[in-house]
């Protein structure tokens, strides 16, 4: 599954995405999300309601897509932007090979920014070994996985990866999908909701509008669409010529 | 199998041609593409190297097309003119790793022979991001060369470079043009050519200008007509003698000073000087009006003659 050319794809990629500044960026979401944690935690000691909502909805809605976002439009968008993409490019390795072993950087990356704080939040939250941070961990590593799949598909796309993420994720995944009943259907936040409530079986704090096999079904339809659209969008990668 | 073949290759976009209908046939030995900014240079070199599909007509590397065609980049090197590469890795890691993306058997003595080409053995181990212009452009052919490729194409491969790295690079380019490699470059500044041996291929709006030697392409350029306005002491005396000159084609005498059409640039410039000086005439200034290089590299594709303002 990793050949020796996705190795070093893998482990370029990995450094330079942890070597630039923006690595800092990702750190970000994460450790307000510990914070705000830590400090409800420390106000409401007793209240059993808020760990779902901060985690769940803040965490789920915000920290997640924001973060998987940094990073999944990084792994290639930012090689493609500095052009040394080229370099690889003009390279016998089959294009499936590197979107994949990018792909594969992202997942790794968000779930160690996000699903593991998820982890340690609800620890922290609910005062020890529960359910409730099993499933935010299981949903969160959902999210890494298809959240990064899009995200690495739109960096291909278009070199505004960034800015139109960031409008998929204010405007569909936060506003529309939480409208439009239907639209949950079509919303990684959902999914990864439907994975984290199914696991944590807590009834219906975390609010989740799908079931389980809902969620991963459609979430593994989705990534696998986008990562065919990506490989094949990076088998047509084209420079620009002289500036016309 | 190491031949550029074009055949009746065209690029657009939008409705702005940057390619226009050139056919053409690139063989083993370095051939130097020249042209003006936005001659269509660049989008030769990405079509050949596969990373821009022709709007219309074939084009072959090696016999195969070189668009959606991934395999090319066995035979294929490309050295692009951004200059980005990871400069966190030192000279080997990107030319080793640049080996085994090409699944090359042993990576390592591959690296090291590029790496030994361009001589960049003694700075192998040292970070890309300590590198200065030459060695960085250094290091990239050599991850272009790892894998032995018969066509070698370096987009812009001089910019930035002094004098003494150009040199360094050329003799470096035709080493591997007499290997019988296919070697392609692109330039905009003909004394960047200066040394080469081969073929130039000059580019201009598109379309194939002229080709020939260094020596054929100058030739070309100095003995085109020009413009020039000369400032003396005396303007009308000096245009009558010029007038008489056969390189001179036109005198105009205008409110600050004379416009001199000559028809051979180097002709005129080398006498004008006698010319002032033997008639006790003071030449103030020389100003060619009409230096640019799009328009030096204009008059080669107008076929009837001045291009001159």
């Amino acid at each position: 599954m990793f050949g020796d050319q996705g190795r070093v794809i893998w482990s370029i990629t990995m450094r330079a995405t942890m070597g630039r500044k923006r690595a800092l960026l990702f750190a970000i979401p994460p450790v307000i999300l510990l914070l705000v944690t830590v400090l409800i935690k420390l106000a409401h000691p007793q209240d059993p309601s808020w760990p779902s909502q901060v985690l769940g909805i803040f965490g789920f809605t915000v920290v997640l897509p924001l973060t998987a976002l940094i990073i999944g439009t990084s792994v290639l968008g930012a090689e493609v932007d500095e052009g040394s993409i080229v370099h690889l490019l003009a390279t016998p390795v089959p294009r499936s090979v590197v979107i994949w072993s990018k792909y594969l950087v992202a997942v790794v990356l968000t779930a160690a920014f996000v699903a593991v704080p998820e982890l340690l939040a609800g620890l922290i939250a609910t005062g020890g070994a529960t359910k409730l941070a099993v499933g935010l961990f299981a949903g969160a590593l959902a999210g890494s996985v298809i959240y990064n799949a899009i995200f690495v598909m739109v960096s291909v796309l278009t070199t505004r990866a960034i800015a139109v993420g960031l409008a998929y994720v204010l405007i569909w995944e936060g506003l529309l999908t939480n409208f439009v009943s239907g639209a949950k259907l079509l919303s990684v936040g959902h999914y990864s909701l439907g994975v984290a409530s199914a696991i944590a079986h807590d009834g219906n704090a975390l609010n989740a509008g799908l079931n389980l096999g809902t969620s991963v079904v459609m979430g593994a339809i989705v990534t696998a669409i986008a990562l065919v659209i990506a490989v094949r969008a990076l088998a047509s990668f084209s420079l620009k010529g002289d500036a016309v | 199998m190491s031949t550029v073949e074009l055949r009746n290759v065209s690029r657009w976009y939008g409705n702005v041609v940057a390619v226009n209908d050139i056919t053409m046939t690139i063989g083993p030995g370095v051939t130097g593409l020249l042209g003006p900014n936005g001659a269509g240079k660049s989008t030769m070199l990405h079509m050949i190297a596969g990373f821009l599909a022709p709007s219309r007509g074939q084009l072959t590397v090696g016999g195969a097309p070189s668009w959606h065609n991934p395999g090319i980049y066995g035979t294929l090197g490309l050295v692009p003119e951004r200059d980005s590469v990871h400069a966190f890795l030192t000279g080997a890691e990107f030319v080793t790793a640049s080996a085994r993306l090409h699944k090359l058997p042993d990576p390592g003595a591959a690296a090291r022979r590029a790496i030994e080409i361009v001589e960049m053995t003694g700075a192998q181990d040292r970070k890309i991001s300590t590198y200065s212009k030459g060695m960085r452009q250094r290091i990239r052919v050599a991850g272009s060369l790892v894998h032995d490729p018969e066509v070698l194409l370096l987009d812009e491969p001089f910019n930035g470079m002094d004098p003494r790295q150009r040199l360094h690079m050329m003799d470096l380019l035709h080493g591997l043009g007499e290997q019988g490699r296919t070697i392609v470059f692109s330039s905009h500044i003909l004394e960047e050519v200066e040394r080469l041996s081969g073929t130039i291929q000059v580019m201009v709006a598109g379309r194939l200008a002229a080709s020939g030697d260094f020596r054929a392409i100058r030739r070309l350029m100095t003995s085109r007509p020009h413009v020039f306005l000369v400032r003396t002491s005396d303007d009308r005396a000096l245009g009558a003698t010029l007038i008489g000159r056969p390189a001179v084609t036109g005198v105009e005498v205008t409110g600050h000073g004379l416009s001199v059409r000559a028809s051979d640039y180097g002709t005129f410039s080398r006498e004008i000087a006698a010319l002032t000086r033997d008639r006790g005439i003071r030449l103030r200034e020389l100003l060619p009006e009409d230096e640019s290089l799009e328009s030096v590299f204009a008059y080669l594709i107008d076929a009837d003659g001045p291009n001159a303002r």
